[in-house]
């Protein structure tokens, strides 16, 4: 039933070839995302029902042999960080394709690569195989390029290339990793093994995965901004198109982070405790250096570009931990982060496409003109600097739980440190919103003052699926701990 | 009937004003919205004055004790074992008092703002925020879980800065409403760390294990408090220390206070409710809530005695010499506060733990009826003459008769002159102290004597002095407006006889404290002082106050600029932390690391650019390349034969 979720994106994306024009293409791509979305609930309903029944680690399993010499199998199963990782992913497509609804050039290609890429994103998320993983992941790498070379703004040539290549030095170290792994397994057969469950049980050598660790942990740490690995973040973000902004900060860094807590929870646990304080050095220098470069930016995507490289510090930090609880801390982050900065990125691109500008200092009182997109805005912002009934707060603090349990002073000076991120974060949040959304209007970019327009239905329907997201997750986070928890 | 059928209410039927206002509000209710969101915080006022009849009259004392009720509990977000957010209704005396003055209070201030408010554009909107202020606010108060007092502690922070900047075109109400949020910010950082601290030890985050756990006899979580430390402090003191932070930067004390006069900025009625009555005194509140681990460190009570005390002096000699009467009054309640602060602490230095907690909530009940007052008075008297200056202001009492007699009445209180309310809480304090630190009841005793002149000196100003120049149309303002004033002013006549011992106490018990008369000669001769001096000075319209300003000169200047408090904190904002951290964060990421990933990667593209220039495609060159390796080659191979 999890080979649904590949095959429904494959039959949008055949289904797209076929269309023509963009009032046929974006109907069918929304099509296909809502039906995935519904899906998702499908499979998390199944997903709670069966979990009583079945207590193995991995649900739903499927596996089939791919290509047999190197014992390479199709094999899918989920735990419920899977699960809230698919959900993530369904909620920031829909949003995505909705706030896309006019492109206009090439709008065919447009919508082929976004749900290509979700394509991608849902694979990664369900594979148990280690090469089906890498697989999914490469498929998500490419259409991002594509995306921002040809759609993008600015030095889209630049930015574009910048960030393939990281991510394809992150996918080459994740190889290197992966194969390590491999060749470190003993299957019955005397194969070696992709499978991870397998590995997990094996449990293979501390030597060889201290050896193999750095390669995939940076590998994937590169996909979410690890520091100082993180500089395709803010060039990739600012010349994307929104939609590829959206996916990038909303799903694929959430690729980086979910491979990291997988090579750490599950595949080589021995090697994470051993590099624990590298990570945790790493980690608290982007959340808190990241959180002061974001300061001084002028350019609202930058703002949020560098504010992720920030907020995925606290997924790195949760991970470094190594506690339960810090690690469901992570998982809560990226989901609350996926969806944040998703509606953070749409409300940026509804005020370029009207404003035409994103400089901060251009921008004034735009509350008085576009109310709903303001609103948005202040919602995205009131999220990112942690204000509790939305889902920031709760992530956040369950890390600085999670990591308050390691009583070292070291890891509690880490803690402390990420935690004063708090206060810079309010500091640039709220400068940004005090210009752009507060204070006298002032609008320097537009051409004609008329266009100024409040939010489209769509637009409204994008901003409002991710706000409920934020807002379930906010005011109810019991459910989402649940699920995350075994 | 049983709390657990009701209290949720309380607090969730603002809540539903807030989330029907703000979605539809615009369209729906654009004129009725004041007329819903009242509705629904009557009915919470009701339900909470109901509590309160069932608390203390119908359930009563068991044991000689009011016995504190967890009403609801539900787990919100669970950590691990053992350790999880709780949401839900505790009562206790103190919570049951804050639950009463917390709706009365909202709902004079929503009343007085159908007519406040009226006509402005973003009148549903108001309602909305007003409505999300008080669900936070009766979330905070009824607390049970150290997390849910902090969860709530930041929305009331939030709903304060939407209300300070609610009038968001201009800039002076947006810089206020930052302002305020970050700096409370930067104290609940302190908060939050101290409750990680708390929460390490005792393993829990409920407030009822956690202090039963601190303070048992015995207790192993409180040696291990005491004796671990970090640069030689004990982690308990720590602790508290930085919970206290929090507590200190909400109800704006020295040096955190900077947020609160700027956040004049909001409507005045919103400054009578969150910035006078309410929000500010969470801080009083939140150590009153840990106040059995206070004690067992005199260390921390010293500190927030001290800290109490001197925000009472500083603030109170700094109001003197402000013209903005919001300002005025703001000054005031830093100063008020000192008050119930120190009281809190001051037991640390004697005997007198009961009556130091029931002195500090005594006047924290009377000080919210009479501050709320003072600034609804004052937002009439603005809403008549459209001015926040003194200077503009004088010979009103013509015109508003009302509001004239209400803040009278409430001048006299916050002057402690009895029977008025002010009085009886003023005293409890002062016995406190005296019986506790003789130095901190002198300057308490210094600090009422000056409070009574700036309130008169504010009083003369705008009812006496020179007749305003401003004397036309619209009178005093509807029913609306003198409603809520004369309401209040009549609380603020009758809440001091209260016998407020009874009801809330530290154990529970609760100890007569007696004010005598000839304890009483001093402070009252020293409010009668200061009166008479505001009396000489603004009363008729004469050049005195000048003189005497300029007499004392830089001192002068140097209060009126409140200390340069504010130029301190924008030379750290400033100087250290954008030119000193944030700019060179950004300088370095974008020149040395992204620089050397630039670097890295053109590095790769020279590298390939030279490697290109082999393949040419001439033959000869091709050529020569095969004869010189076979040669190389041939050579390496005899070389290695030999």
């Amino acid at each position: 039933m999890l080979s649904v979720l590949i095959i429904l994106p494959i039959i949008t994306v055949i289904a797209l070839l076929l269309c023509s024009g963009l009032k046929q293409v974006r109907v069918v791509a929304l099509g296909g995302a809502v039906v995935q979305l519904l899906y998702s609930f499908y499979i998390l309903f199944t997903y709670w029902e069966q979990r009583v029944v079945d207590g193995s680690q991995m649900l739903f399993q499927e596996d089939h042999v791919w290509y047999a010499p190197l014992n390479i199998h199709y094999h899918v199963g989920i735990d419920g960080i899977s699960v809230a990782m698919i959900l993530l992913t369904a909620f920031v497509t829909v949003a995505g394709i909705l706030v896309s609804w006019t492109t206009a050039k090439l709008s065919k290609e447009f919508f082929f690569l976004l749900t290509l890429l979700s394509m991608g994103a849902y694979g990664f998320f369900i594979s148990l195989d280690l090469f089906t993983l890498f697989f999914f992941l490469e498929v998500a790498v490419i259409p991002k390029f594509l995306l921002i070379g040809i759609w993008g703004s600015g030095r889209k040539e630049y930015s574009a290339m910048k960030l393939a290549l990281m991510l394809m030095g992150g996918s080459a170290l994740v190889f290197v990793g992966l194969a390590g792994v491999y060749f470190n397994t003993q299957a019955l057969s005397g194969a070696h093994s992709f499978n991870m469950l397998q590995i997990a049980q094996q449990h293979i050598s501390p030597e060889a995965q201290r050896l193999f660790f750095p390669f995939a942990f940076v590998g994937f740490g590169i996909f979410t901004a690890l520091f100082p690995f993180h500089t395709w973040v803010p060039d990739g973000h600012s010349s994307a198109p929104t939609a590829a902004s959206m996916f990038l900060a909303g799903i694929s860094m959430k690729l980086g982070g979910y491979g990291c807590l997988r090579m750490a929870t599950l595949l080589m646990p021995d090697a994470a405790h051993y590099y624990s304080w590298i990570i945790i050095l790493l980690a608290t220098i982007a959340i808190i250096y990241g959180a002061f470069a974001t300061m001084m930016q002028t350019d609202l995507k930058y703002i949020n570009a560098y504010s992720s490289i920030s907020h995925c510090g606290f997924v790195l930090l949760g991970i470094g931990m190594m506690t339960q609880t810090a690690i469901m801390g992570a998982v809560m982050q990226m989901v609350s982060h996926g969806l944040m900065t998703a509606l953070f990125f749409a409300a940026i691109g509804m005020l370029y496409d009207r404003t035409h500008t994103r400089q901060v200092a251009q921008l004034g009182g735009l509350l008085k003109v576009m109310p709903f997109i303001a609103t948005v805005f202040v919602i995205a912002g009131l999220c990112s600097l942690g204000l509790p009934g939305l889902s920031g707060f709760v992530a956040e603090v369950t890390v600085f739980m999670g990591s308050w349990e390691k009583a070292d002073n070291w890891y509690r000076l880490a803690t402390v440190l990420a935690c004063a991120s708090i206060v810079v974060t309010a500091v640039y949040i709220l400068r940004a919103m005090g210009k752009v959304i507060m204070g006298p209007l002032q609008v320097d970019g537009a051409t004609v003052q008329h266009n100024l327009s409040d939010a489209r239905w769509n637009e409204k329907i994008a901003a409002g699926v991710l706000i409920i997201g934020i807002i379930a997750i906010g005011i109810a986070p019991f459910w989402l701990t649940e699920l995350i928890n075994q | 009937m049983e709390y657990s059928n009701y209290i949720a209410l309380i607090p969730l039927l603002p809540l539903a004003g807030f989330v029907l206002l703000g979605l539809f509000g615009k369209k729906t209710f654009a004129k009725s919205a004041g007329i819903v969101g009242t509705l629904f915080l009557f009915i919470s006022t009701i339900l909470a004055f109901y509590t309160a009849y069932q608390y203390f009259f119908v359930n009563g004392k068991v044991n000689g004790v009011y016995q504190p009720v967890t009403a609801l509990q539900y787990t919100w977000l669970q950590f691990s074992l053992g350790m999880s957010i709780d949401m839900g209704a505790l009562l206790d005396p103190a919570s049951v008092m804050m639950l009463v003055v917390v709706t009365f209070v909202s709902l004079m201030v929503h009343v007085f703002s159908l007519g406040y408010m009226k006509g402005e554009e973003r009148f549903a909107t108001y309602y909305a925020f007003l409505g999300l202020f008080t669900f936070s606010m009766l979330g905070l108060v009824l607390s049970t879980n150290i997390f849910q007092i902090y969860i709530f502690w930041e929305l009331v922070g939030v709903s304060s800065f939407l209300l300070i900047g609610f009038y968001y075109d201009r800039p002076a109400a947006v810089a206020a409403a930052k302002k305020a949020f970050i700096v409370t910010r930067f104290a609940d950082l302190g908060f939050l760390i101290g409750i990680l601290i708390l929460a390490f030890y005792s393993g829990t985050l409920d407030f009822g294990t956690m202090i039963q756990r601190i303070t048992g006899t015995n207790s192993p979580v409180l040696a291990q408090m005491t004796g671990y430390g970090v640069v030689g402090i004990p982690v308990l003191s720590w602790a508290l220390t930085l919970v206290f932070i929090g507590g200190a930067g909400k109800s704006a004390m020295f040096p955190l206070h900077i947020w609160l006069p700027d956040a004049m900025e909001g409507p005045t009625p919103v400054s009578a409710l969150i910035h006078a009555a309410t929000m500010v005194v969470a801080g009083v509140y939140l150590v009153a809530r840990l106040y059995p681990i206070y004690l067992i460190d005199v260390s921390v009570l010293k500190l927030i005695t001290w800290v109490g005390a001197i925000s009472a002096f500083l603030a109170a000699i700094i109001a003197c010499t402000q013209t903005d009467i919001k300002r005025v009054l703001a000054y005031s309640t830093i100063s008020q506060i000192g008050y119930m602060l120190f009281a809190l602490g001051v037991p640390a230095y004697g005997e007198a733990v009961n009556t130091g907690y029931t002195a500090s909530l005594f006047h924290l009940f009377t000080h919210a009826f009479f501050k709320s007052l003072l600034f609804l008075g004052a937002g009439a008297v603005i809403h008549f003459i459209h001015t926040n200056e003194m200077g503009n202001m004088g010979g009103l009492r013509k015109f508003m008769p009302i509001t004239h007699a209400t803040f009278l009445i409430a001048c006299l209180a916050i002057a402690g002159i009895p029977p008025l309310a002010g009085f009886f809480s003023k005293e409890e304090i002062l016995i406190t102290a005296w019986q506790s630190n003789k130095l901190i009841y002198y300057i308490a005793l210094i600090t009422s004597g000056i409070t009574a002149f700036y309130m008169f000196r504010l009083y003369f100003s705008i009812f006496y002095n020179k007749t305003s120049t401003h004397s036309d149309h619209h009178g005093e303002g509807n029913l609306n407006m003198k409603l809520p004033l004369l309401v209040l002013a009549a609380a603020a006549i009758v809440v001091g006889f209260i016998p407020f011992t009874h009801f809330v106490a530290a154990n529970g018990k609760g100890e007569e404290i007696t004010i005598s008369a000839s304890f009483s000669i001093a402070p009252i001769a020293m409010a009668l002082a200061g009166i008479s001096l505001a009396f000489v000075l603004y009363f008729n319209e004469n050049d005195q106050p000048q003189k005497l300003a300029t007499a004392i000169g830089g001192l002068y200047r140097a209060i009126r600029q409140k200390f340069y408090f504010d130029e301190l904190y924008l030379f750290i904002t400033k100087k250290i932390i954008f030119n000193g951290i944030a700019k060179p964060a950004a300088w370095f990421d974008k020149n040395i690391v992204d620089g050397f990933m630039n670097k890295l990667g053109w590095a790769t593209t020279g590298i390939s650019e030279r490697i290109k220039a082999l393949q040419s495609g001439s033959i000869q060159s091709y050529t020569l390349y095969f004869f010189g390796g076979i040669i190389a080659l041939a050579a390496v191979f005899i070389y290695l034969w030999t």
